[in-house]
């Protein structure tokens, strides 16, 4: 019986082990690839890419070699991405400007909302609840009409704010953020206004402190989110000198691989640390939900 | 404890409100709005309102010749064959990547539930697809997937054919794989979560009872879990939308019919700016979504009540 039992648990070691590891090589093979010269990258990848570099003299292998580590670790890639042209460090500025008020701003009004829908449900509330839902589950596809007609209007098309509005009204951590305070024990909040506290020191005092772990863990899924956006800035944003760094990375071709492989890895450092510092939250922002429900 | 009334009595004493001029219930209401009002307004500007426009767009003949035709543009999208075909690709991907999503979380979930070591490292794998950017995801799938690429390298040494991925019936198949790499993590840490917070007396006085394993996880487990069932099903329908990024990028506006989705219709009504079109498409698509919504909801509830109780 207990034998089984251990070969139960090597077993779902070994499946969980394969499977980590083919998650995980995407992006270890981004990072690898960026230190490797782009000869490197033309040997190991042969035809793949060969489309752009045909006429340039090149090696090019009829194979390929996923190859984890560089024959020869070299920076170039990263001198040309960061030194050479200045222009891969402006965009990456023009990212952080667009997503970090995006960010603070959505999970701010979010959380006043939230407050809304958790203490106070009327009907008409309740159907507001509904259609935010609706509006979270459009795709892109369909709100990008509605916000480029308001963009327009407004006189904002082709501004930051034509992306940073309609970011900082998304419903979704409207919706998670609800889910999360319904679930803080009503005895909390009434004691609470017992002692005479009003609405605004019972979301400051009470609400906030209890969501904190769920406000990190959406304020890391909104920043994803918006970090790697695309159709946004493309529609909204034409002036491609105010564009984020996610949309000049989508529109990379193929003669440049390994320089996106570099400007890839650079762009995904801001998320790196904020997965290494808040992935407890992550988790913790999530289980809490349950353990207060009990 | 105070009594309604009680607490009526007390809110009635507070001088500011006489001060006001204002009674509680309208006190109330106005505080109610102080939190809700910035988002909602937000929502009703950029959202609903101009949601509003694009419904009427679709029932005029133009926007230079708003001359009413109700259903014209909907018979004309639905007899559109690039429309029936994308709204065919889009429900195939969804209904078969959103269960493959909750099913294989739950089950990443449950094995990493046992002692087994290297756990949370696994955890912290699981979670980095989140973390690639767009481009080298693309990038990578082109390098696993093109005609030339790794997998076909791999069948050619087991002696079998080359399939170029992305342009056979394989196509579908290569998407699903890239959207379940891209989101299992996040859903499986929904379902660990969940799963650690079923009450250990329930699960142990199951072992003691000598129940097997199969009997926990269906009659415990998944009682317990059915509300993030939900939860985990919904996010991966937003994110089963979301999976158009890498497949217009892997593939461009065209790619082979079994790969055309609804948001590339979309985007290709928006380019050839055919707004009569696009709004129509983008009205029957909200009037799915309500459906389906309202289904979940009502399952929600009812799954709700059952664990509640």
């Amino acid at each position: 019986m207990k034998k089984k039992k251990y070969f139960g648990r090597f077993s779902m070691f070994i499946i969980s082990a394969v499977f980590a590891f083919l998650f995980l090589m995407p992006t270890v093979l981004t990072i690898s690839n960026s230190f490797m010269e782009q000869s490197e990258l033309n040997a190991n990848y042969g035809m793949i890419f060969s489309n752009i570099t045909s006429d340039v003299k090149t090696y090019i292998s009829d194979s390929v070699t996923l190859k984890f580590i560089p024959d020869k670790v070299s920076f170039s890639q990263y001198i040309t991405a960061l030194i050479k042209s200045p222009d891969y460090l402006f965009k990456f500025w023009n990212s952080v400007i667009l997503v970090v008020p995006i960010v603070l701003l959505q999970v701010g009004t979010a959380a006043l909302a939230a407050y809304g829908f958790t203490r106070w449900r009327g009907k008409f509330r309740s159907f507001m609840f509904f259609f935010y839902v609706i509006l979270m589950l459009m795709p892109y596809q369909v709100t990008l009409v509605p916000n480029y007609l308001v963009s327009e209007w407004v006189g904002i098309l082709n501004t930051r704010w034509a992306i940073i509005f309609p970011g900082m009204f998304a419903p979704f951590s409207v919706f998670l953020l609800t889910k999360f305070m319904r679930r803080i024990p009503k005895s909390l909040i009434e004691a609470a206004k017992l002692d005479g506290a009003g609405e605004w020191q019972i979301f400051t005092r009470i609400c906030l402190p209890q969501c904190r772990s769920a406000l990190y863990s959406i304020a890391i899924l909104v920043f994803i989110d918006y970090w790697n956006m695309v159709e946004q800035p493309i529609i909204l944003l034409q002036d491609a000198s105010q564009q984020p760094l996610s949309v000049y990375l989508s529109q990379i071709n193929a003669g440049e691989v390994g320089i996106a492989f570099a400007v890839a890895t650079i762009y995904m450092i801001p998320t790196l640390l904020l997965f290494l510092h808040g992935e407890e939250y992550l988790v913790e922002g999530i289980a809490h939900q349950g353990s207060v429900k009990g | 404890m105070l009594t309604n009334s009680d607490k009526k009595a007390k809110e009635k004493k507070t001088i500011r409100e006489y001060a006001l001029g204002l009674n509680a219930k309208t006190k109330d209401i106005i505080q109610s709005w102080m939190f809700l009002g910035p988002s909602v307004l937000g929502v009703t500007v950029f959202f609903i309102l101009p949601f509003l426009v694009v419904v009427y767009y679709s029932v005029i003949r133009s926007p230079l010749n708003p001359e009413f035709v109700f259903l014209q543009n909907f018979e004309n999208v639905l007899g559109n064959a690039a429309f029936k075909i994308a709204v065919k690709n889009t429900v195939d991907f969804s209904i078969i990547s959103v269960p493959l999503a909750v099913i294989l979380s739950l089950g990443l979930a449950l094995m990493l539930e046992e002692k087994i070591p290297l756990k949370s490292q696994f955890r912290t794998f699981f979670l980095s697809p989140m973390m690639v950017p767009v481009a080298s995801v693309v990038l990578i799938w082109q390098v696993l997937f093109h005609n030339n690429g790794v997998m076909n390298e791999i069948l050619m040494n087991f002696g079998a054919e080359k399939i170029d991925w992305l342009k056979s019936e394989w196509a579908l198949g290569v998407i699903v794989i890239l959207y379940l790499w891209k989101n299992l993590g996040y859903n499986m840490i929904l379902f660990m979560a969940a799963l650690a917070n079923i009450p250990r007396e329930l699960l142990e006085a199951a072992e003691v009872e000598g129940s097997s394993s199969f009997y926990k996880f269906f009659a415990i487990k998944l009682r317990y879990l059915s509300p993030t069932v939900l939860f985990v099903t919904i996010l991966s329908m937003i994110n089963s939308f979301k999976v158009f990024r890498e497949i217009y990028l892997l593939t461009g506006e065209y790619p082979i019919e079994r790969l055309y989705m609804l948001q590339h219709f979309m985007n290709n009504t928006f380019e050839s700016l055919d707004y009569q079109k696009l709004s129509a498409a983008a009205v029957l698509m909200a009037i799915a979504m309500v459906v389906i919504i309202a289904v979940l909801f009502r399952i929600e509830d009812a799954f709700g009540k059952d664990v509640e109780g």
